[in-house]
């Protein structure tokens, strides 16, 4: 479905959505030529100029080069919400909330491993819940447990002893989001959360040990201590079951108080309350709480992970040295402070399918990074590369301090499927160096590479416009998926 | 009429039309849409039974309450269903029993995962007495 939407060139890598109709304020695409044709295909445009339609909206209504069509809020949307006039829309944060990626270094060189990937991969399969309905046996939490995850976030997890105070130091937010309350959060959605910690789930979720192929960014690898050749792992993942309940839980409660607050909707996906109801502090507390979950998976995993490389590796705790470098969040609303017409102003900044990318100096990112800028990480396909960059003050100003999340999908599941169809795709990407193992067969051949936007064209706009900056590409090994 | 349900396009997440000659038997073939995306519905055998009662304000919410509920069944208990009966349905309240079985990963070959049933560009309507809904479903 091709959009009626015009777009005005400003330059190179943005381009603006004029006003028209019930818009409140100007819609701006970070992307360059060739992804403007694409992104008109579909309707992410007309989606980008419907939250511009929200009330309370700040700024313009943002999206990111790997912008495509969503529901409700376009992937890649970004929008800020002032704390009076403004409003809150689950639909803007998503139903996987907090989904995140993380990115472990280690002192292991990729030549001295190339022999153990397939071990590694078979191992962390083994060891980490891939796919639907996969569970660890030996991970049940009671009623009480789960509440503290979803009050404390990470720290729960870590105060278990699977991780450290250093790790804490290294997530977006310390790996918890205040302000949660499990009275919010359904009887339902605890029940689908109960069995879900550290499993991984399915469809573009993944654990990938990798390798620093490139650095363009000497200073800022050295303050993240990458270095070329050396082993990476990114993990991919939400807040699962849990986070997808509360999603739909409070859709179905800001549906009808959008009628009772009279917020015109352009689609029942956008619905959404103002920031001060009753409603809207409900939602933030229980989205909390699942973004508390999303933090305690990825450092379940994560010990998993760093199991996983003592067992196959034969190496000591104190030996394999696998650091988190930092964890970031895709999908969440926040309440942070910008600067907005020289005024320091309190916002709720949505971000679905982007990432914060806070500039050096900021007080929310932690002291190492203070010269260089908060970690962004952009996960690529499984066939070619993801990239690792900071945050800019070009962001702060312009986009709330945001950029894009990851490559994008170029096509459709079902066309992904068909491009797919008769090849062996674990074959082809073996031929390519990449181990790979994953629960099911439908999944890899929605996953292909082919299906994504090469991630490079995508960080290149974000690098040029300065919304971010690229620090080093980093080169997948082995990948287990969902 | 078209057939019980088709699968549209869209970019990251799957969509399907669905159809019938009475309201009950669009939200029959909107329940085996949901499941036949997730596996072949075929290999589903009618095992255990439960019972189901959604209500919403309208009949489209009603829709994604429904097949939320049985998403919710298939993600807490595993269960994959496919023989919906619907008992009753009025003032957008719906009761009906459903059969199925626990997935058994050797017999069940998940296509994909499903997050959650949205209310993106979601319709129930009714012309030339044929009933048709659009569901987009989030994986």
């Amino acid at each position: 479905m091709a959009t009626d939407i015009k777009v005005e060139k400003l330059d190179d890598f943005r381009w603006l959505i004029p006003k028209t109709g019930k818009m409140r304020t100007e819609g701006l695409v970070y992307a360059d030529e060739a992804m403007v044709t694409e992104i008109t295909k579909d309707a992410s445009l007309e989606q980008v100029a419907n939250v511009a339609c929200l009330p309370g909206i700040v700024g313009r209504s943002m999206a990111m080069p790997d912008i495509h069509w969503g529901y409700g809020f376009p992937i890649g949307g970004v929008a800020a919400f002032g704390m009076e006039d403004g409003i809150i829309s689950p639909g803007g944060v998503g139903y996987d909330i907090n989904c995140g990626v993380r990115l472990l270094r280690s002192d292991l060189d990729a030549a001295d491993i190339k022999g153990d990937i397939r071990a590694l991969v078979n191992a962390l399969f083994a060891n980490i819940p891939s796919g639907v309905g996969s569970r660890r046996k030996d991970l049940k939490l009671s009623a009480k447990q789960l509440d503290d995850v979803l009050l404390k976030g990470a720290r729960w997890v870590v105060s278990r002893g699977y991780g450290t105070s250093e790790d804490l130091r290294h997530m977006e937010g310390e790996g918890c989001i205040s302000g949660g309350n499990p009275e919010y959060v359904s009887e339902r959605a605890h029940k689908r959360g109960k069995d879900q910690m550290g499993t991984l789930g399915s469809g573009n979720h993944f654990v990938e040990v990798g390798c620093v192929a490139e650095i363009y960014d000497e200073a800022a690898a050295t303050a993240l201590s990458l270095y070329k050749g050396q082993v990476t792992v990114l993990v991919h993942t939400g807040s699962r079951g849990l986070g997808h309940q509360v999603c739909d839980d409070y859709i179905k409660l800001l549906l009808s108080a959008s009628g009772k607050y009279k917020i015109d909707l352009p689609d029942k996906q956008l619905c959404c309350a103002p920031i001060t109801s009753k409603e809207s502090r409900q939602y933030l507390a229980a989205m909390a709480c699942a973004a508390n979950f999303a933090f305690c998976n990825r450092q379940m995993i994560t010990h998993w992970v760093r199991e996983t490389f003592q067992q196959v590796l034969k190496i000591g705790p104190k030996d394999l040295s696998l650091d988190l470098v930092y964890d970031v969040c895709h999908n969440m609303a926040k309440i942070e402070t910008h600067e907005v017409d020289g005024r320091e102003q309190k916002l709720c900044v949505h971000r679905k399918g982007a990432t914060r990318a806070f500039p050096p100096h900021s007080k929310l990112i932690p002291e190492d990074y203070q010269e260089i800028g908060q970690p962004v990480l952009i996960p690529g396909d499984m066939g070619r590369y993801s990239y690792v960059l900071v945050g800019t003050e070009t962001a702060m100003k312009e986009t709330f301090g945001s950029t894009c999340h990851g490559a994008g999908r170029r096509l459709s599941r079902h066309q992904a499927k068909k491009v797919a169809k008769g090849r062996a795709i674990i074959r082809e990407l073996e031929d390519r160096g990449i181990c790979v193992r994953t629960a099911g067969k439908g999944t890899l051949m929605e996953e292909i590479p082919e299906a994504y936007k090469d991630v490079t064209d995508v960080v290149n706009v974000v690098h040029n416009a300065g919304i971010g900056k690229k620090v080093a590409r980093l080169k997948p090994m082995g990948v287990i998926k969902g | 009429m078209p057939g019980k349900y088709e699968y549209i396009e869209h970019t990251a997440d799957l969509g399907f039309r669905a159809y019938g000659t009475t309201c009950q038997e669009l939200f029959v073939n909107a329940a085996e849409a949901l499941f036949e995306a997730l596996v072949s519905v075929e290999t589903i055998r009618e095992k255990v039974q439960r019972t189901v009662a959604v209500t919403a304000a309208a009949p489209d919410e009603l829709m994604v309450s429904w097949l939320s509920e049985l998403l919710y069944l298939f993600d807490t208990e595993g269960l994959l269903l496919r023989g919906f009966e619907i008992k009753s349905m009025k003032n957008n309240r719906l009761e009906a029993t459903v059969r199925g079985e626990i997935m058994d990963p050797a017999r069940h070959e998940i296509k994909t995962g499903i997050k959650a049933v949205t209310y993106h560009q979601l319709y129930v309507r009714q012309g030339n007495g044929i009933w048709e809904s659009q569901v987009i479903l989030d994986l």
